[in-house]
């Protein structure tokens, strides 16, 4: 629609007379530079077409070399900028006019704007070299100005402009080819900071664009190090660590004694030094890139760690190494020994460096900053370092273990997930286990979730490690009991690693006697089933197990693998006839049983055409009921298994609703009939809706089946209102309508017409001349033979199928006391919510308040709202604001999510414009919003609340 | 040669009693003026008799400047200025001036009233002596006369440390009182700009120590307490009112929100509750994250510490309590412990230093049985544990604020003379710069190289940078001018203009040479082939031949004539101003090496 709107007035404007000669005459009217200043910035609020651009040029450069007024002339210099920039415009033409202009200006900031304009043309004409090199000619001429914006101006132009590949440089220009490399490097010691800064980001530029830069410039940089305006460091810090991945392998001096180094351990030293300078940019800066520098050898990175203490000139043991001394001679830590942090070794006083000793401790002192982007900054470089080398990985565990007590939520976080990543290379000893354990009771369910990942795949040594992490974990779930899920999970992938660690724990886990007997646990206990999932994911690979189960414990096993199947792997019990183990081992060892019931039952669906119709609908009903049992029970399989359920429900409810029975009852009988059949439209549409929205990994295959159904639906509800109603007039109408969807159904999925055989829209694309033809009546007559000869069409599953899932964790729907608040203000009601397979949560999660009074609100979440913690997995934490008149009580309201969709804009993959944040539901014109429906998918919860009126 | 002379009367070689006097550019500054814990004699103050035997030290001292409010920088304060009797400005930081009287009160009281001492300053003194307090704003320049003027840079340590910065001139000294590079719970890190001062008095209470990671002690710590909390065990923290008392608040109270935890934790009243009052008021002085999350909560806004009652010591269940004073020597700490310390479930956590003597010090060196006052014998069940919590920088703190301020000189003070020792050499080794440690009552003399600045006529710096602007814009340029020095100030102007104000006539001065030149030929043709030797040497200057068969490179002008006496000799005159020198012997040394011979 807006472009319909740009077009249009497009239209008027080309009929105006031309823009340029408006200009002329404004310009010329004016009497002062301050008027035509004002002229000009009008004309700066509307765009210029391009046929015209050329022409009002020139018309400005005419002015501008009339122009005395320095301000008139810089605003024209940035309007010859802007117009350059106009897409579908060549800017070569003017280009030798803006040259022109540079000759005479007096005015600093005017030189500057011009260069400024050029640097604008130049990009535009990136396939001419020449002019490229004439304005790199000209920068050049320019770069002893006195002010330091033209010479800013200048440096910028040749790194982005300035001639990359030698070659060509050498043929094109004789003298002119001068190296771009030297002339910028001459600037690296201009006299202002800023210029200096242009010259190092001009430098850069040129790296980007692909130049190699001259080993010799790395001296320079260095001692740009040590500059006092921090733009010029950050900036140098960011050109030694290019350098160094440029030439790694160079040898360098250091200075003030014979060694030499490699470049690219001198360049880490140095920027490692930058670590603790005095400007947080710089400190974020050289810790950021600290990360990527990778060559480093294993010698110069460890020393990051390590910022060799001593006291009273003794050397003096870290806390950390304290810790492995302890643990490595199997004592246990006592800590309460007074003085046993005491120094050891004296130390030999003209060894100890203090400052100059490079990468000396940079880590240490990045992770104890000031300022927590530091900080984060550091945790990052610590991961990517250690991702790539895992001795490094081992040694900086002590310092990630100790970022997890930060005073800044976002750096724990940080440092957990950065834990995650390198725990592949990393085993944890049982003192670190324990402070990483300790975090469990953090009272923020992120870091809380965090860590459980982070368990998933850590590596624990001791088997009092993995008890100590039972413990915890168990201690956790009492407190904070939602984390239920999150921690069995846990507890899965910790048994499943660990086996042979579990394996001792066994008879204390289940408090099993060898002569008693002990009484059963609860089998509803939260811990009790975190234990066992613990112990029955080790026994999956530890044969040896099962002996030690005692008899309750494998009917908790049996009932544990049906109720929580995605957590208790299938166990080869011994002696054991349970019927899942029994069979499929032996039968498909490749394919997971379920997944076979699954394409069986389907299967049999698909070839029900010779049964009669009372059979149809038993099979129908019967396989609906046990795939909705399968999907309870394999939660992989559970997308899989709703889907077709959905789609063979859409399918029973058709036969159902086209019984003949029912067609050929009395005009009486009409209205219960109707009343089904309709209500049966109804639901296949919603049905059909979901289907297409609610699941991800949907593929066209899927999307045709469903639209089919869709429109079968349609045609129902069509044949329905013919029949009760009466009177031709409406009927047109709606006929029209239908015969339109078929068409668009039939230019939609054109390429999947041909596997649709024999079904509804196949038959009915045939009869279509026909259908345009005749009447109305004539037309519902059709549609009804033809949707009762049309046969079920297949439904082809894709590989990856999941159902969006919504779980609301707060509110949590189980308080008494009522949410007061004055009628007429707004409360804020704090929503949770983890999101599931949901895609582009931003743009289609909606949250719905339901009142008492029937009032529905609905709310746009912001997009900042969401967080997404892993893979396919969203997280809503919003505030609602509610709001209502007086109530004489308390009442509960309803909260729930919704799933907007369009089936519109679906195919056109344009994202659904954002409106306000709060509109009401009825005030909600679907066209303009494009939301075109909404499917609730979670459970409501209810909220007490109790507007109270306004005292007086 | 100016200098600067430096006199510590206290902390030279030294910890306590810090007290510095600075003579920089004819001003007098005294840095800090505080107490001696050690001692309670005369020597518990400084000898303010070094400034002056009689006669008011107003006259002597131009400021006084006070860096924080522990008592060994201000605990003579009100006797310097009331008793001894000075009038002029004390500058220190709002914090400090809030704090510092409170301290000084208690500290008074404690001498006056429990020691029953007399001869001592009175409340009324402190009082009037806040009166002559100036505060002063972080990295506010503070005129303190037309010469003098003073800034604050953050300093850390504790709420309000501030380090100062004194400038007369083009000559400066900072002064870092107590400071800390590393960042703890609740205030940042030291941080100072370039500002290349002659000379920086740093403390150096850590010269020879490296310290670890922060995070392990504060670790550690919060792992014990918890740990004792969740026994169901009662945890003693004996504090000093202020600085660690509110760090440990902070980390304790962030725990117990972060992990949920219930137990209470009490805080003793009276000094702390009154300090905290001034935690919540200078934010500003906090670290990041109080600084960031002030907007929702003041972190010093306790929601899990309240205040303690004495009742509440035998209250059953898991507690902790922070109690005063600090090494459990007295007073309601050491009441707790004596009531607590029979259960082995029980904790006493010491943050700090004990001195020896006191029950802190016994119960840290591993004594379990204790004789009370009245020959009790308290047996200590309780486990008894070290967290040093200190805030001082390191010594490689205290290179890297050196390397920050890149000073001309270093000198060390508030730290013990062997270790001293060490970092000095350090940092003359690794900074190239000298390193003094004067005792107390040693004068250090330091020569400074003060820069003069001169006013320059903006005609004269145009016309001079007009000429070829170097490319090299940052190194030194020769200029030409006339310094003119006239009712104490500088001013370069150009020649012109200095005789003019000068009321002299201009005098010419000019070389010139003769040069011979064994030519047979014509004088003209000479000229001509000496205009086109020099024509083809210096292209860049304007060589031109007169009519009169005469030369001039630029201003310089050569003549050439025949020998009086041998024809075949010709005489080259060269003739040229003094401006010229460069230029015109360049030309005789050139025009003597002869013509070539070719043409």
């Amino acid at each position: 629609q807006q472009q319909h709107e740009d077009l249009s007035t497009k239209k008027l404007r080309l009929t105006k007379p031309s823009k340029s000669a408006a200009l002329h005459v404004d310009l010329c009217k004016a009497t002062s530079p301050a008027d035509a200043l004002q002229y000009l910035l009008q004309f700066a609020r509307k765009p210029v077409e391009v046929e015209s651009v050329e022409g009002v040029v020139r018309i400005l450069l005419e002015h501008y070399y009339k122009e005395n007024d320095a301000s008139v002339r810089l605003k024209i210099a940035s309007l010859l900028g802007l117009l350059s920039k106009t897409a579908g415009f060549s800017p070569d033409c003017i280009m030798d006019d803006a040259i022109n202009t540079l000759q005479n200006e007096k005015s600093h900031q005017v030189l500057a704007q011009l260069l400024d304009t050029l640097l604008v043309i130049g990009t535009k004409l990136p396939e001419n070299p020449s002019v490229r090199m004439r304005l790199v000619e000209v920068a050049c001429k320019h770069l002893t100005d006195s002010s330091h914006g033209v010479r800013n101006k200048c440096l910028q132009l040749i790194g982005c402009l300035g001639p990359v590949e030698k070659g060509v440089a050498k043929e094109a220009e004789s003298q002119a080819a001068k190296d771009v490399q030297k002339i910028i490097g001459d600037h690296f010691n201009d006299q202002d900071p800023r210029v200096r800064t242009a010259a190092i980001k001009a430098m850069l530029q040129l790296h980007e664009r692909g130049l190699k830069l001259q080993q010799a410039i790395y001296s320079q940089a260095c001692k740009l190090l040590a500059d006092d305006y921090e733009q010029v460091r950050s900036a140098a810090v960011q050109l030694i660590w290019v350098l160094s991945q440029l030439y790694p392998e160079s040898i360098v001096p250091i200075p003030s004694s014979n060694e030499e180094i490699r470049l690219v351990d001198d360049a880490f030293g140095k920027i490692c030094h930058m670590v603790s300078d005095g400007s947080w940019v710089v400190r974020v800066q050289a810790a950021k890139l600290l990360g990527s520098m990778q060559q480093v050898s294993s010698h110069f990175l460890e020393q990051t760690l390590d910022k060799k203490l001593m006291s009273d000139l003794r050397r003096k043991r870290t806390a950390h190494e304290r810790a492995k001394e302890l643990y490595s001679s199997g004592e246990f830590s006592s800590g309460r020994k007074w003085g046993d942090d005491a120094p050891k070794e004296e130390i030999d006083t003209g060894a100890v460096n203090l400052i100059e000793s490079g990468a000396c401790g940079a880590f240490v002192h990045g992770l104890e900053d000031e300022m927590y982007e530091v900080r984060i900054a550091a945790v990052e470089a610590l991961c990517m370092l250690a991702q790539s080398s895992p001795s490094f990985a081992e040694k900086c565990l002590d310092f990630l273990v100790d970022m997890f007590n930060d005073e800044i939520e976002e750096v724990r976080l940080q440092s957990i997930h950065t834990m995650r990543k390198i725990s592949n290379n990393i085993t944890l000893r049982e003192d670190q286990l324990d402070t990483v354990l300790a975090v469990l009771e953090d009272s923020s369910r992120d870091i809380r979730e965090a860590l459980h990942e982070l368990l998933c795949c850590t590596n624990v040594s001791t088997k009092e490690g993995i008890h100590l992490a039972l413990v915890e974990l168990l201690k956790n779930l009492t407190k904070y009991p939602t984390d239920r899920e999150s921690i069995w999970k846990c507890l899965k992938f910790l048994g499943s690693r660990h086996p042979t660690l579990v394996l001792p724990l066994v008879p204390e886990l289940l408090s099993t006697h060898p002569f008693f007997d002990t009484p059963e646990p609860d089998m509803d206990d939260p811990a009790y089933i975190a234990v066992l999932v613990l112990i029955f994911n080790a026994a999956k690979s530890c044969p040896t197990m099962p002996a030690l189960f005692s008899d309750h414990t494998f009917r908790h096993y049996a009932y544990l693998r049906d109720s929580l199947s995605h957590l208790v792997p299938p166990l080869r019990l011994p002696g054991r006839k349970l019927v899942s183990s029994a069979v499929s081992p032996s039968i498909t060892p490749h394919e997971d049983p379920s997944q076979q019931f699954l394409h069986q039952s389907l299967e049999r669906v698909y070839n029900f055409q010779h049964l009669d119709p009372q059979g149809i609908q038993e099979l129908l009903e019967f396989t609906i009921r046990d795939l909705q049992r399968l999907g309870e029970l394999q939660s992989e399989l559970a997308g899989m298994a709703d889907f077709t359920a959905t789609y063979l429900q859409c399918q029973l409810l058709l036969i159902k609703a086209l019984q003949e029975k029912l067609w050929n009852v009395a005009a009486p009988l009409y209205l219960k009939q109707n009343a089904l059949a309709s209500a049966a439209a109804k639901q296949i549409l919603e049905e059909t809706y979901k289907m297409e929205f609610m699941y991800s990994g949907v593929e066209s295959r899927q999307v045709v089946i469903i639209h089919h159904m869709r429109l079968q639906a349609k045609a129902l509800q069509l044949i329905v209102t013919a029949r009760t109603t009466r009177g031709v007039e409406p009927l047109f109408g709606m006929c029209e309508k239908f015969l339109q969807e078929v068409d668009s159904f039939q230019r939609c999925f054109i390429s999947e017409l041909p596997h649709m055989q024999g079904s509804f829209v196949d038959k009915l694309l045939d009869l279509m001349p026909r259908l345009v033809t005749s009447k109305p009546s004539e037309v519902v007559k059709i549609l009804q033979t033809t949707l009762r000869q049309s046969t079920f069409l297949h439904l082809p599953l894709p590989e990856q199928l999941h159902r969006a899932t919504a779980n609301i964790i707060e509110p949590t729907g189980e308080s008494d006391n009522p949410l007061r608040f004055t009628s007429g203000l707004v409360v804020a009601l704090d929503v949770d919510a983890t999101l599931e397979h949901v895609q582009d949560p931003q743009g289609t999660v909606k949250v719905q308040v339901l009142y008492p009074d029937g009032q529905a609100q609905l709310i746009h979440p912001k997009p900042a709202d969401f967080r997404n913690p892993g893979p396919g997995r969203h997280r809503l934490i919003t505030q609602v604001y509610l709001s209502h008149t007086a109530w004489t009580e308390p009442c509960q309201i309803e909260v729930q999510l919704l799933l907007a969709y369009n089936s519109n804009k679906s195919k056109a993959s344009t994202r659904i414009p954002k409106s306000t944040w709060n509109e009401s539901l009825e005030a909600l014109p679907p066209s303009e919003n494009g939301i075109e429906g909404t499917i609730p998918f979670s459970k409501p919860v209810k909220v007490y609340i109790m507007p109270k009126p306004a005292r007086r | 040669m100016p200098e600067i002379k430096v006199t510590p009367l206290g902390a030279g070689q030294d910890v306590g009693r810090s007290c510095i006097l600075v003579s920089i550019a004819g001003k007098n500054v005294m840095l800090d003026c505080g107490m001696h814990m050690g001692y309670n004699d005369d020597r518990r103050f400084p000898d303010f008799s070094y400034i002056t035997q009689n006669g008011r030290l107003t006259d002597f001292l131009d400021c006084v400047i006070i860096s924080h409010f522990h008592l060994d920088h201000c605990g003579a304060l009100p006797y310097f200025s009331e008793m001894v009797g000075y009038d002029g400005p004390i500058y220190m930081t709002h914090p400090t001036k809030a704090i510092c009287p409170i301290l000084l009160e208690d500290y008074r009281k404690i001498t006056v009233d429990k020691k029953g001492e007399t001869n001592f300053f009175t409340s009324q003194m402190i009082k009037d002596c806040m009166k002559k307090v100036v505060a002063v704003h972080l990295h506010q320049t503070v005129q303190v006369d037309e010469e003098l003027e003073i800034k604050a840079y953050y300093a850390g340590h504790v709420l309000g440390a501030a380090m100062f910065q004194i400038k007369v001139g083009c000559e400066s000294v900072v002064y870092t009182g107590d400071y800390n590079m590393t960042p703890d719970r609740h205030l940042g890190a030291a941080w100072i700009d370039k500002c290349r001062p002659d000379l920086l008095i740093s403390e150096s209470t850590y010269a020879t120590t490296i310290r670890d990671s922060k995070r392990c002690r504060e670790r550690d710590f919060l792992k014990k307490v918890h740990e004792t909390v969740e026994r169901g065990g009662k945890v003693l923290i004996p504090v000093f009112a202020l600085g660690r008392a509110q760090e440990l608040c902070i980390l304790l109270e962030t725990f117990w929100e972060r992990m949920n935890l219930k137990a209470p934790i009490y805080f003793s009243t009276g000094l702390t509750e009154k300090a905290n009052h001034y935690y919540k008021l200078f934010i500003t002085w906090t670290n990041q994250k109080i600084r960031k999350t002030f907007v929702q909560r003041n972190m010093f806004e306790f929601k899990h510490i309240k205040a303690f009652d004495r009742a509440f010591a035998d209250n059953p269940g898991p507690m902790v309590v922070f109690a005063t004073p600090g090494m459990l020597h007295a007073g309601q700490s050491l009441q707790i412990f004596r009531k607590w310390a029979g259960n082995e479930k029980n904790m006493v956590i010491m943050p700090g230093y004990c001195v020896q003597g006191t029950v802190g010090h016994k119960i840290l060196s591993g004594q379990r049985k204790l004789e009370m006052e009245g020959r009790q014998i308290l047996e200590v069940k309780m486990q008894v544990e070290y967290m040093s919590f200190s805030a001082h920088a390191d010594a490689k703190g205290i290179m890297q604020l050196i390397r920050q301020a890149e000073p001309r000189n270093v000198l060390l003070v508030h730290g013990e003379a062997k270790k001293m020792e060490f970092l000095k050499q350090k940092i003359e080794q690794e900074f190239h710069v000298s390193c003094y440690m004067p005792a107390n009552g040693e004068t250090t003399t330091i020569l400074t190289n003060p820069c003069i600045p001169v006013d320059i006529s903006l005609g004269l710096l145009k016309r001079e940078t007009a000429i070829g602007p170097s490319p090299d814009a940052k190194k030194p340029k020769l200029m030409h001018g006339t310094l003119l020095m006239k009712d104490n100030s500088f001013r370069l102007v150009s020649p012109e203009q200095a005789l003019k104000e000068l009321g002299l006539a201009e005098h010419q001065l000019r070389f010139t040479c003769r040069v011979h030149i064994q030519d047979p030929r014509k004088e003209h043709e000479t000229g001509l082939r000496v205009y086109n030797h020099l024509k083809g040497i210096l292209k860049d200057y304007s060589v031109q031949h007169l009519p009169d068969g005469s030369i001039t490179v630029e201003s310089i002008l050569i003549q050439a004539t025949a020998h009086s006496e041998d024809q075949g000799t010709k005489v080259l005159l060269v003739s040229w101003t003094y401006q010229d020198e460069e230029l015109g012997s360049y030309l005789t040394s050139l025009l003597k090496k002869g013509l070539p011979q070719s043409t």
